[in-house]
Order: C-alpha cells, then sequence, then structure tokens
C-alpha cells in the first residue's frame, strides 16, 4: 500500500460530502485524511483526501469520483510538486519540573504554546506529517492527554491553480 | 441520448407565476414527457392535484411504488426515452429503492420523483419522512433535493440531461410539500449548467487508429457487444462494423437483440449459461472488442483465466468500467455508436491494403456450433418443458414483440430460447437480478408502444412479487400477456441446490404446480384481476394458448404453463470456475466441488 493526496475540487451542494466519503467506503478503500474548505471560487469546495491505496485501485477510485456530478476536477498531489501541511493541538501534562523542557521542544519545532494551566499546556504545531509526528514521540514520555488533528492540507507548488484550470475547461 | 426537449416559451417580459406543482408539470412537458407511472400520498397531494387537471400527460396509476418503478424501466428500455415514477415521502420513496437499485445496475435512464415532507419538518423525524437521497445515493447518478419552487425548473431540467446523456442511469428528485405548494416565477433554464458533469462521446482519434491496427491484425477476433450498443442506439453501425471485419460476434444477456440472431455472425449469448461457442470464442480469440460492456463476473467466469490470449479494446461511455476488471490495451472512452462509426472508417482505410485471414478462426467456431447447439432433452416427469414453451412462444410471436423476463430459470430459457432481431425487444433485470421485474416492465413497454405485443416471461415465484400491477394493466386499458413458466419452486436456485447441495432443496418449493397445494391458483389470480386466464398443462395445448392469448387484445392474459421442475438451464459455467470448463448438459459435467 501506499499513500495518495488527492485534492477534489467540488461544487457545495448538500450532501457533497457523504457523497464522497461514502463513494470510498463502498468501494472498499479507507480515508486516512480528510480536510475540507472553501476556494477562492464562491460556489467551489476543495475536498484534501489522503488514502493509502495501490495505484491501480487509486485509479478506479478516482474514476468513480469523477462519475460524480458535483466532482468538477481531481488531481493527485506529489509530495515534490506540492507544498503539505497538517496542523495539530496537543494537551501535554506537565508540572514544574518538566514545564521547562517541553517549552523548549516546543520552541524547537517552531510549534506555539496556546494555553498554560498549572498541569497542562496546550501546543499548536504545523508541519508536515513526520514533523508532526516527530514532535508527538518527543512529548509521549510527559503524557499526552488529548490530541486534535486536522486533515492533510495540500497545495501544487507554482502559479498553477487547479480551479482556474478547471473553470476554464468548463466555460 | 439527446432527450427531445422541446424549445423555451418565448420570454415574455414577466415569467408566469406557478406553485412549484405547476412547475413541475409545466416542466415535465417542456421536457417531452407523455406518461407517468405513480401512486399519491400525503407529500405529493399537491402534485397530483395538478395532474388531474390536465390531459397533456397520462398518468398511470400503479398499485405499489416498485411496480411505478420498474414500469418506468420497462418504459425506457423498450424505447430508450426516460421513464418517469412518482412516489410519496417515506415508505412511498423508500419502495422506489429495488427499481432505482435496478435500473443503476443496468443503466436504464430514469427519472423518480418523490414528495418530501414540509423543509421546516427535515430532520425531525415527521411522519413518512425518509431521507430518500441519502438512502439512494449509492444506486442513483444523482440526486437533487429541491426546497424551493422557484429551483424546480433548473433541478427537473438537469435530472433529465444527467438520466439520459453519457452512462444513463436513474435520478431522484426529492421536493418538499412547501415547494410544491409556494408559488414563484417560472423560468426555464436557457441550459444545463453541470461543470462536473460532461460526459465524453466522441472518442481520441489516436486510440481509434491503435484500435484499428489492432484488429487489422487479429487472426481471432471476437466483438464483444454489451448492453451499452443498445442503449447507445449503436445496432446498426455495429451491424455495418462487423460485417466489415467478418468477426463473430457475441451479445450479452443485456445485449440480446443489439445484433440480429439469424445474422451467420452471431454466436450468441457468452457467459454462466452461455453457448458453448461464445463461451469458448472468448477463451480462444486473440482480440476482444468490448462495445459498451463491463466484464461481468457472470461473462469472465475466473477472472484470472478468462481470455488468457487475448488483448482487448474497450469502448465504453463510462471511463470507470475501462480496465475496471480486465485491462485494456486499447481504452476508447467514448459513446459506443460514434466510436463504431469512427471505427469502421479506419478499419476499411487499413483493411483495404490488407484484410486478416478469418478462415481458420471461423472454421473452428462453426465446428463448436455445430457440435454445441442450443437444445434441451425432454423432461422425464410429464410436465411440459419450459424452454420448449418459451421458443413456442417466440416463434409464433416473432421478433417485433417486446418480451420482459423475469429473473431466474426462465430468464435464461428467454434469453436462449427466442430469437432477437431488433434492438429493444428483450428487457430483463440483468444486473440487479430483480425477481418481480417481468409485470412491471411490460406494463411500461406497453404503455411506450401500444402497438406492440408485449409479453411478461415470468416465473410462478417472480410473478408472485408484481403481479399486483394486473389491476392497473386491467383498469388501464395495457393489455399485456403474461406466460408463467410454473414449475412450483424457486427454480434458478433448486438448480443449484440440486447440483452443487447434494439436491438439498432448501425452501425453495412454492406449491404452486397442479401436483401440489397450488395456492395461489394462478388462473383464478388472474382472473380476479379481470385477465384472460387459463392453465396449459399438455403438450398440444400449448400452441393453441398461445394464438388465443395473441388474439385477446381487450384485457391482460395469463397463461399458467405447467412445466417439469427438473429442467435445468445448460450450458453453465459454475461460479468462479474458467470458462474453459463450460458444461454442455448435465451428463457432460463433473463432480463440482465447489459452487
Amino acid at each position: 500500500m501506499s499513500t495518495h493526496v488527492l485534492s477534489l475540487l467540488v461544487e457545495d451542494k448538500p450532501g457533497l460530502l457523504t457523497r464522497v466519503a461514502g463513494l470510498f467506503a463502498r468501494r472498499g478503500f479507507n480515508i486516512e485524511s480528510l480536510a475540507v474548505g472553501k476556494t477562492e471560487v464562491p460556489g467551489l469546495s476543495r475536498i484534501t483526501a489522503v488514502v493509502d491505496v495501490e495505484d491501480l485501485p487509486l485509479e478506479q477510485v478516482t474514476k468513480q469520483l469523477n462519475k460524480l456530478i458535483n466532482v468538477v476536477k481531481i488531481v493527485e498531489l506529489e509530495p515534490a510538486q506540492s507544498v503539505q501541511r497538517e496542523h495539530m493541538l496537543i494537551k501535554v501534562r506537565v508540572d514544574n519540573s518538566t514545564r521547562s523542557q517541553i517549552l523548549e521542544a516546543a520552541t524547537l519545532f517552531r510549534a506555539r504554546v496556546v494555553d498554560v494551566t498549572t498541569d497542562a499546556l496546550v501546543i499548536e504545531v504545523t508541519g508536515d506529517s513526520p514533523k508532526c509526528q516527530a514532535l508527538l514521540r518527543l512529548l509521549e514520555p510527559y503524557g499526552i492527554k488529548e490530541i486534535a488533528q486536522s486533515g492533510l492540507l495540500a497545495i501544487g507548488r507554482g502559479g498553477k491553480s487547479i480551479s482556474e484550470r478547471a473553470l476554464k475547461q468548463s466555460s | 441520448m439527446p432527450i427531445t426537449a422541446r424549445p423555451a416559451p418565448p420570454r415574455s417580459a414577466e415569467p408566469p407565476t406557478l406553485t412549484g406543482s405547476g412547475a413541475v408539470l409545466k416542466s415535465l412537458e417542456l421536457l417531452g414527457v407523455t406518461d407517468v407511472f405513480g401512486i399519491p400520498g400525503g407529500a405529493i397531494i399537491p402534485f397530483y392535484d395538478e395532474l388531474m387537471q390536465q390531459s397533456a400527460i397520462r398518468h398511470i396509476l400503479v398499485r405499489h411504488e416498485q411496480g411505478g418503478g420498474h414500469a418506468a424501466e420497462g418504459y425506457a428500455a423498450a424505447t430508450g426515452r426516460v421513464g418517469v415514477c412518482l412516489a410519496t415521502s417515506g415508505p412511498g420513496a423508500t419502495n422506489l429503492v429495488t427499481a432505482l437499485a435496478d435500473a443503476y445496475m443496468d443503466s436504464v435512464p430514469m427519472v423518480a420523483i418523490t414528495g418530501q415532507v414540509f423543509s421546516h419538518l427535515i430532520g425531525t423525524d415527521a411522519f413518512q419522512e425518509a431521507d430518500i437521497t441519502g438512502i439512494v445515493m449509492p444506486i442513483t447518478k444523482h440526486t437533487f433535493q429541491v426546497t424551493r419552487p422557484e429551483d424546480v425548473p433548473g433541478a427537473l431540467r438537469a435530472a433529465f440531461h444527467i438520466a439520459s446523456t453519457g452512462r444513463p442511469g436513474p435520478v431522484l428528485v426529492d421536493i418538499t410539500k412547501d415547494a410544491q405548494q409556494d408559488s414563484a416565477p417560472f423560468v426555464w433554464p436557457d441550459r444545463v449548467d453541470l461543470p462536473g458533469y460532461r460526459p465524453v462521446v466522441k472518442a481520441h482519434g489516436k486510440q481509434i487508429t491503435a484500435a484499428a491496427q489492432l484488429l487489422a491484425s487479429s487472426e481471432r477476433p471476437l466483438l464483444y457487444v454489451g448492453g451499452g450498443a443498445i442503449r447507445a442506439k449503436a445496432s446498426a453501425e455495429l451491424l455495418e462494423f462487423a460485417e466489415s471485419t467478418g468477426a463473430p460476434v457475441v451479445t450479452t444477456l443485456m445485449a440480446r437483440g443489439a445484433f440480429p440472431d439469424s445474422h451467420p455472425q452471431q454466436l450468441g449469448m457468452p457467459g454462466m449459461h452461455g453457448t458453448v461457442p461464445a463461451v469458448l470464442a472468448f477463451q480462444e480469440c486473440d482480440l476482444i472488442v468490448a462495445l459498451g460492456a463491463r466484464f461481468d463476473d457472470r461473462v469472465t467466469g475466473k477472472v484470472a483465466e478468462f481470455a488468457p490470449n487475448a488483448k482487448v479494446i474497450h469502448v465504453d461511455v463510462d471511463p470507470a468500467e475501462i480496465s475496471k476488471i480486465r485491462t485494456a490495451d486499447v481504452p476508447i472512452v467514448g459513446d459506443v455508436r460514434e466510436v463504431l462509426s469512427d471505427l469502421s472508417i479506419a478499419f476499411q482505410e487499413l483493411a483495404a491494403n490488407e484484410r486478416p485471414d478469418l478462415t481458420d478462426w471461423w472454421e473452428r467456431l462453426h465446428g463448436l456450433q455445430e457440435r454445441f447447439p442450443l437444445g434441451f432433452p425432454e423432461p422425464s416427469d410429464g410436465k411440459l418443458s419450459p424452454q420448449h414453451v418459451i421458443q413456442r412462444i417466440g416463434e409464433l410471436t416473432g421478433p417485433e414483440a417486446i418480451y420482459a423476463s423475469g429473473v431466474g430459470q426462465h430468464q435464461m430459457w428467454a434469453a436462449q430460447f427466442i430469437q432477437y432481431e431488433r434492438p429493444n425487444a428483450w428487457l430483463n433485470s440483468g444486473g440487479a437480478g430483480t425477481m418481480g421485474y417481468a409485470v412491471p416492465a411490460a406494463m411500461g413497454a406497453k404503455v411506450a408502444e401500444p402497438e406492440r405485443v408485449v409479453w411478461a416471461i415470468d416465473g410462478d415465484g417472480c410473478f408472485q412479487m408484481t403481479n399486483q400491477e394486473l389491476a392497473t394493466c386491467t383498469l388501464n386499458d395495457i393489455p399485456i400477456k403474461v406466460a408463467v413458466i410454473n414449475n412450483s419452486s424457486l427454480g434458478m436456485v433448486r438448480q443449484w441446490q440440486s447440483l452443487f447441495y447434494e439436491g438439498r432443496h432448501s425452501f425453495t418449493d412454492l406449491e404452486t404446480g397442479d401436483d401440489a397445494k397450488m395456492i395461489p391458483d394462478f388462473v383464478k389470480l388472474g382472473e380476479a384481476y379481470g385477465c384472460l386466464a387459463i392453465r396449459v398443462t399438455k403438450p398440444e395445448e400449448i400452441d393453441p394458448a398461445i394464438k388465443l392469448a395473441l388474439e385477446t387484445n381487450d384485457r391482460p392474459v395469463v397463461i399458467d404453463f405447467i412445466v417439469s421442475k427438473d429442467a435445468m438451464v445448460w450450458p453453465m459455467v459454475p461460479q468462479g470456475v474458467s470458462n474453459s470448463f463450460v458444461q454442455y448438459a448435465k451428463e457432460h459435467s463433473p463432480v463440482w466441488e465447489e459452487e
């Protein structure tokens, strides 16, 4: 199995997410992460999906996704040709003896502390997946109380835009 | 498959104000709809109120929504036009689920319009509320939910466009009761704007050339024709292409009639119950030209051993079908009809210089045809031979009729022993395998094509699932003819139990035969519905009964043919086994260890 990042440009219609998620489930594909948000074009949203499949089934699921009426465009974003980021909020247990070490670790990872109490810190980190995982491993011995994590976000490098291209084709 | 939408009415300064229900009616008229099948309920009363006060659209009041759904399918399958059915919210809508799933599997252009509870009640578990757009999402090409009257024309226009273009399929439009009741200016959209929906119809020239080259160098080609050829109305182009290449043709269950059975290049139906020449042609060919076919498991048998020496040219309007099961050497996305026209020209240019010699290939296939013609033994229990009954129906009625079948043994025999000479003459539930399809589908076909004789070839099991539509047929002057191939059992399941479960016939006895409890008595049942109903038990009664049915056009006809329950469908490729091990008949079968 290998991980693929798919970026879907979709019409912002009711039930759209159900259609996309349902299709993955129905055709037997696991979604590792999903991030949904608006785009620069009114009425269009972007779904970034990370799936763990071989190349051939990936082609099939891409074709099936393309058949959904509200899916306008799908591109696979290769790691080398794109910027990929995850966002994570980590609540870690602290006491007086560990606080400074944890703060130091956060600084090293260019993470930010966004909430402080006597027994816990909330750390915000943004980065690619390996970076976030590395920070997690570092914090694990202190006791991680809670994690909230976004799906992967990705955008192609360079001047091209998938929505520009898609809309040019459709007009 | 463009729909024949009438031109939009001239734009006056002020668009007329209509209720949402009025807008539904007006939209259907503009879309050229003339017949709809449905049954009213609370959430769709406003539209039914409109429907009553007009005469442009014929509404046929069905007895069950599933019947309405299959009727819309039969209507569409017989004509290529979009079939339309109506239902209310909740259970009315969920009763359409089977028909929608069926239409989805067999790519039937169909629009279902359902009523929905008031928009402010959605999500409150209101009376007769069901999330029908959510329920049918996996079994429809698309769904719309309309909550405002001004959105009605756009949704319906888009629904018909989606249902009838590209790979056809069912679309459901769910309209809340307030959207039906409220009023808004009626504005017919100039065009359908769906940025994510642009079916490719015209194939890439490079791919056409590559396909023509493969074909021109093939010594053992095979044209594998699927239901897509019928949906694309490609029969004329197929005939020309087949004759210019000289290649043998197989027509799948969904494609029976796409290419004439009387044509010398026709090998018959492939697959689990296909002819031996059609099944073995796959195994021995060096090139498959798949035309609107999807390499279904019932056709391929064990995929890893399917057509081991063949290259594949795969033509389909749905890119997702190409290389889904079997990798295509030349993938061609496009409408089968258009592609065949282009391919014919490209092939003829190439073949003008040098034509492949198919003599050896045809010699082999003719040999198979001589050794393994379709046939059947006479039953030993004194009952009628079901194959003979079906064959006589086809012979006495002829190729201009429409034949709809249920699912099971009688379906396979109807596919094997009736000669199909034209597309849209054979209607059946191929992908979904929906028992109960025949009677309502025949009803829909008869509404669409009233001048044609329409037979429902049904089984005693299937018939009991949807026969209530005979009431609809009698009351609405839809004189279909039903042949119940009554073997008093769920015959296909019984056949598998006989072959693979050591004869343990678990719950397949239906007690409808004349030596059983005969519950129900199909003659009495048919009479109760106002049909001409007769029973046939002796061979000499078969022809007179069929002739009587053909002469009777003032009401539906039900013939209860009491046939042998021991008759089996042959040839057979057992499930999960290579096509190479096709068995011609039972006495030619090895011991199968697994199904």
